[in-house]
């Protein structure tokens, strides 16, 4: 009988034949992530009562939700995050300023097809664009993979979404995800693992997949995955050192659900507060105020994005009662994007530039909102409280969307500026 | 672990997320238990913190915990005195979260079946939850996950694993 990725890549984990849904294996991961919640897991470490990781080089460790530190507590957090990378020899460490870690692992080789990756990170799933099986877990559990250097897994049930049809003009991947999830609503792959597939997605660079794929999380999704082609072995030549070995689905796999899509006639989506599933057409929301726009986080803060704000920004200005904030996922997007021209043409169009990061999508620091203030962002989330007050609402497009909001000062469908 | 517990019940809707549980503004600047628990369900209900009893019971409905992964927001819940959560479905890292700090948590749909302030009984042996409305079943817990909730969490589980006194 045919297997899912997901069923594939853990039975060969976990040393045997074939797995079915349901099924709990263990496995021994390539890679684990951490981040600024490294300073909490280590505590967490120390309370199993063991002195080394099992296998300092399964650690990849960014900086990304707070930096620089915007206090002394944050402070404290990223020295210890420090002191803890040097006692334990753990070499892939990415000081403040590397970028977000979900676009700092697979642009330093730590993803790649077939991989095995755990995050302390909801959004861990994003690495499924290369091939790879990802997955979110809490801190315990990653002081737990720390400790033993395994990981116990429930075999997810699958979905398989096929898109096809050639994207309008202005409308990119964001919008096709926020499409979907609004008709599968936030738990619709609840537990599940999510195939991306069908000549929409084929066609699609590895950075548009990677939006996909990061914001399956948003529907409930285990891990994402989209098939590796050329394009995937493009992107990761000269980063991956390791060999792989592709992992592909069997064509006659079964599958919880299949779901078809053609977006040849979709429209720039928004997603209105307060969950990610409450989405409708931009046109529906025209001439609704902003006071902030937001360029930039793991789900559009690549060359591509800020490539498509410039696009439209370039040669105007901000409408002058908006704020715009522009944020490269990494220190690699931010020279390619000083390099081409792009970062003068945001900053001479009124955007404030910030340091590679996560910057406010969490609320802590570089751009929160005060009560009664609306943000339209190209992150992920815009769940009450999220970026400040919980008085504040948060609507999320895509970079288009939110650079042609920024423009008008209002809600805008960016293919009438 | 209790086999059977009883407390009252907070009730809540579908797709609760983690902001609203615990907001990510405090998700690097609080280590302290004790300190989370004062922010719990802060965006969500702000009567909560004040009234919640030790013993209580969350009930909800469908997506309890989506979002983040902060485990915050199942520590900070834990610490407020809750006993259990019942949902008719939990976000998966959430529920992961809860078994690894050793927090009971019930798949079913007893939020058709009682409302806040009122209570109902967990019979983690039997499968059921008894409402003022009736009797819930929901199914047993895998074994694996049951080892981990009987170790008292998973800290305590990788120790044993691990064989350290």
């Amino acid at each position: 009988m045919g297997q899912t990725f997901v069923e594939k890549v853990l039975a060969r984990r976990a040393g045997l034949d074939s797995v079915v849904p349901g099924q709990i294996v263990t496995v021994r991961p390539d890679k684990l992530l951490t981040h600024d919640n490294t300073a909490a897991i280590s505590r967490q470490f120390r309370k199993i009562g063991v002195d080394r990781v099992a296998d300092p080089n399964m650690n990849v460790i960014v900086l990304d939700h707070v930096t620089p530190a915007a206090n002394e507590t944050y402070a404290t957090n990223h020295k210890i995050t420090r002191e803890f990378v040097a006692e334990q020899g753990i070499s892939a460490f990415y000081d403040i300023g590397e970028g977000i870690c979900h676009q700092v692992l697979p642009e330093k080789g730590h993803a790649w097809p077939g991989a095995v990756i755990v995050g302390s990170d909801s959004h861990t799933p994003t690495y499924g664009a290369f091939g790879a099986f990802s997955a979110g877990i809490g801190r315990t559990e990653a002081a737990a993979v720390m400790a033993t250097g395994q990981i116990w897994l429930r075999v997810p049930e699958s979905l398989r979404i096929v898109v096809s049809g050639k994207l309008p003009a202005q409308v990119s991947a964001k919008d096709v995800i926020l499409h979907i999830i609004g008709d599968l609503r936030a738990d619709g792959a609840n537990y599940c693992s999510v195939e991306l597939t069908g000549e929409t997605i084929r066609h699609m660079s590895v950075a548009s997949r990677m939006v996909l794929t990061n914001m399956a999380a948003e529907m409930g999704a285990k891990n994402s995955v989209v098939e590796p082609d050329d394009k995937t072995h493009a992107w990761l030549q000269g980063r991956v050192m390791n060999g792989y070995e592709e992992i592909h689905a069997d064509p006659d796999a079964t599958y919880e659900r299949v779901i078809e899509y053609d977006v040849s006639g979709l429209l720039p989506q928004v997603a209105r507060p307060h969950t990610v599933d409450n989405v409708v057409a931009v046109k529906e929301l025209a001439d609704t105020p902003i006071n902030q726009a937001l360029i930039g986080t793991c789900t559009n803060g690549r060359l591509e994005d800020l490539e498509a704000a410039a696009d439209i920004l370039r040669g105007q200005h901000i409408a002058s009662n908006v704020r715009l904030l522009v944020l490269p996922a990494s220190r690699e997007v931010l020279l390619a994007a000083i390099e081409r021209g792009i970062v003068s043409d945001l900053v001479t169009a009124g955007a404030t530039l910030l340091n590679p990061g996560c910057g406010p999508c969490l609320g802590a620091h570089e751009g929160c909102m005060a009560p009664g203030e609306v943000t339209i962002s190209t992150a992920n989330r815009n769940f009450k409280g999220r970026m400040g007050s919980k008085e504040a609402l948060i609507y999320l497009g895509s970079p288009a969307t939110v650079a042609a909001s920024a423009l008008t000062g209002v809600i805008t469908d960016p293919r009438e500026v | 672990m209790e086999t059977k517990i009883t407390g009252r019940v907070w009730k809540y809707g579908d797709d609760v997320n983690t902001d609203v549980i615990f907001p990510g503004k405090y998700t690097y600047s609080i280590s302290d238990p004790k300190e989370m628990a004062q922010h719990a369900l802060e965006d969500l209900d702000p009567t909560f913190v004040a009234n919640v009893q030790p013993g209580d019971i969350i009930v909800a409905g469908k997506n309890w915990g989506c979002g983040s992964s902060r485990e915050q927001a199942v520590v900070c819940l834990k610490e407020a005195g809750v006993g259990a959560i019942v949902a008719h479905s939990f976000a998966r890292i959430y529920f992961r979260n809860c078994i690894n700090h050793a927090l009971p948590i019930v798949t079913c749909d007893a939020a058709d079946g009682v409302e806040s302030g009122q209570e109902i009984t967990i019979d983690f042996a039997a499968g059921t939850v008894t409402t003022p409305a009736g009797e819930y079943t929901f199914p047993p817990l895998s074994p694996e996950v049951m080892a981990i909730l009987n170790a008292g969490g998973l800290i305590p589980h990788v120790r044993q694993q691990l064989n350290i006194e």
